[in-house]
């Protein structure tokens, strides 16, 4: 137990480290100006960092597929839909022009909204969880091929305004949609937190998790629903973060050895934090490149992962 | 006392279950029997509430299965699968400890601790109890599964072929287990078994199952006739009594 905790706490320190480097490194000129700076965006990062690990976790939990992210139930694609389609109807500078409250408000409703009516049905006639999985991917698909279609038909000036708004970017995230993006990521990250034992349960499957006692159809709903909103709310955020979950959960899962959830939970989002504020704090100083922040994660997180998978099967 | 009043059971038109009535009384080890496709899988995941019933009702205790929270049925009734299916990172012990759940919700008291380690001890997997699930072979992980189910200390226990991949001698200290469960603790074990003489040798009853239907239901002396074996498995078989205990040669 001992050896799992001190895992735990390595990813502790990490994470803690990073967000020191983040604070610290190249302070200059208007010191309370830039630590205030620096503050918000590290809150944004963390604050993703955590919905995206959670969220990857409950779902690869759920579905008891250790490879699967978030981005199957379609949300992420749902949101590039409707960043497009404003692009394509109100032109790139009246998409710049719009209040980013709206846009924010706007997309996690359209994404919980489609996650509820999408899913609930099909939840409460007990279909197959692999079917509603099936039903997201195909969504997925359809709000993609929409995506390009609009794209084709948009103004290339306009294009570059879309482009940006593909990766997630953390460097514009404004303070009072942070306040609300932490307040929903944490009711969320508490909830999973209080679930751990039954998420333990729900990952033997649905019979032996039945034999026990969880109520599987009743359970799947609150977890599913859980996932939907910290997928929505970070994506609202910043926009799409889709190799980050599947990256750091087997990350966290190779560190510590276990898979249980009092102990993966934490070690995921830590790891998570460790990584997007490491990674943030390298592109800004090492690399100059802040902005590129969503695009590298993406990049580099695919690799790793594929890495993780091929090491994996010579266990 | 398990009681199955008119269970019908239908996937896509075609019918798996007819009109099954069925009490078992507590306190006996009921071997649940029939040839494949029989639907003793089907019956027994119908009272273990793993699908929803259809048609008639079923009650354990007294309680009724479709309509008793499960957090409530969890402490009275559980039920292992024909094919566990998990293989996930998850140590033995662990595993063993999840029969705890019903109890203390994921929070092991010392108690806990001394169950699962008695269980553990039971099903002989003390040695194995700090391994990795995935890393056992096919019969120590089904054991693993049992000693969960028997951690998870329920009145009633429905083990849909609990002797596969056990070698001879595993086979037959999980019987010898089970029976004393009966006797001991009181507790009632429905079991599916493919190998009629563990039947024969260990359960105080036998319900036989073919196409859906019971086709009877009694004692291993009454079951275990070369007619009513014939109508089941559609061949003959030899029955001999060695020692006072039958024995069935169901292999040329
Ligand atoms: N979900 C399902 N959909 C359609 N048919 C099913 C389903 N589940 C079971 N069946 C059918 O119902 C019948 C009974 O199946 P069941 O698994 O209960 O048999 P069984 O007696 O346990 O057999 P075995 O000895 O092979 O385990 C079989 O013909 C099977 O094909
Ligand atoms: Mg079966």
């Amino acid at each position: 137990m001992s050896a799992v905790e001190r895992r735990v706490w390595l990813a502790a320190g990490l994470a803690l480290l990073c967000v020191v480097l983040h604070m610290a490194v190249g302070l200059r000129g208007n010191l309370a100006f830039v630590l205030e700076l620096r503050a918000l965006k590290l809150l944004a990062l963390v604050q993703v960092a955590v919905a995206v690990a959670v969220a990857t976790v409950l779902l690869q939990t759920v579905t008891g597929n250790r490879i699967l992210t978030p981005s199957i139930m379609g949300l992420d694609a749902l949101y590039l839909l409707g960043q497009t389609a404003m692009v394509f109807l109100l032109g790139g500078l009246g998409f710049a022009g719009i209040d980013p409250r709206l846009k924010f408000l706007a997309a996690l409703l359209a994404m919980v909204g489609i996650a509820a009516a999408v899913f609930l049905p099909i939840l409460r006639r007990h279909l197959s969880l692999y079917r509603m999985l099936l039903t997201g991917a195909l969504l997925g698909i359809l709000f993609r091929s929409l995506t390009s279609l609009l794209a084709r038909l948009i103004d290339p000036n306009d294009f570059a305004v879309l482009q940006g708004a593909s990766y997630a970017n953390f460097s514009a995230v404004r303070g009072d949609l942070l306040v609300v993006g932490c307040v929903l990521t944490a009711a969320g990250t508490v909830t999973a937190w209080r679930l751990r034992h039954a998420l333990d349960v729900v990952a033997l499957g649905p019979a032996a998790a039945t034999a026990l006692g969880i109520d599987w159809s009743r359970q799947i709903t609150a977890i599913l629903a859980l996932v939907a909103m910290l997928v929505a709310v970070s994506t609202a955020l910043v926009g799409p973060v889709v190799f980050l979950g599947l990256v750091v959960v087997a990350l966290a899962e190779r560190l510590t050895g276990t898979q249980r959830h009092a102990v993966l939970l934490p070690t995921a989002a830590l790891i998570a934090v460790a990584v997007l504020v490491g990674g943030q704090t390298l592109l800004q100083h090492g690399l100059g490149g802040a902005g590129a922040l969503g695009v590298v994660v993406e990049f580099v997180g695919g690799l790793l992962f594929l890495f993780l998978l091929a090491t994996e099967r010579r266990r | 006392m398990i009681e199955i009043e008119g269970v019908g059971l239908s996937h896509h038109g075609t019918t798996i279950l007819h009109d099954v009535a069925l009490t078992l009384p507590k306190g006996e080890l009921i071997a649940l029997i029939g040839p494949n496709g029989a639907g003793k899988s089907s019956l027994l995941s119908l009272v273990a509430r793993l699908q929803p019933l259809q048609r008639g009702r079923i009650a354990v205790d007294g309680l009724p299965v479709d309509r008793t929270p499960g957090r409530d049925l969890a402490r009275v009734l559980t039920v292992m699968r024909q094919d566990t299916g998990f293989a996930g990172r998850l140590s033995v012990r662990e595993l063993v400890g999840f029969g705890r759940f019903p109890h203390g919700r994921g929070r092991l008291t010392d108690g806990d601790r001394a169950l699962i380690d008695e269980a553990l001890a039971l099903f002989d997997l003390t040695a194995l109890a700090d391994r990795d699930l995935m890393t056992l072979s096919g019969g120590q992980r089904q054991r693993a599964f049992v000693a969960m189910a028997f951690c998870q200390g329920t009145d009633y226990l429905l083990l849909d072929e609990p002797l596969n991949n056990l070698d001879m001698m595993y086979a037959r200290q999980m019987m010898r287990l089970l029976r004393e469960m009966v006797e001991q603790r009181g507790r009632t074990v429905v079991i599916v078994l493919h190998d009629i003489n563990y039947a024969a040798a260990y359960a105080d009853r036998i319900v036989a199952l073919k196409d859906g239907r019971i086709v009877a239901h009694g004692s291993p002396d009454d079951i275990l006739t070369v007619d009513l074996l014939e109508r089941l498995y559609g061949y003959r078989m030899q029955v001999h009594r060695i020692d006072g205990q039958l024995l069935v040669r169901h292999h040329d």
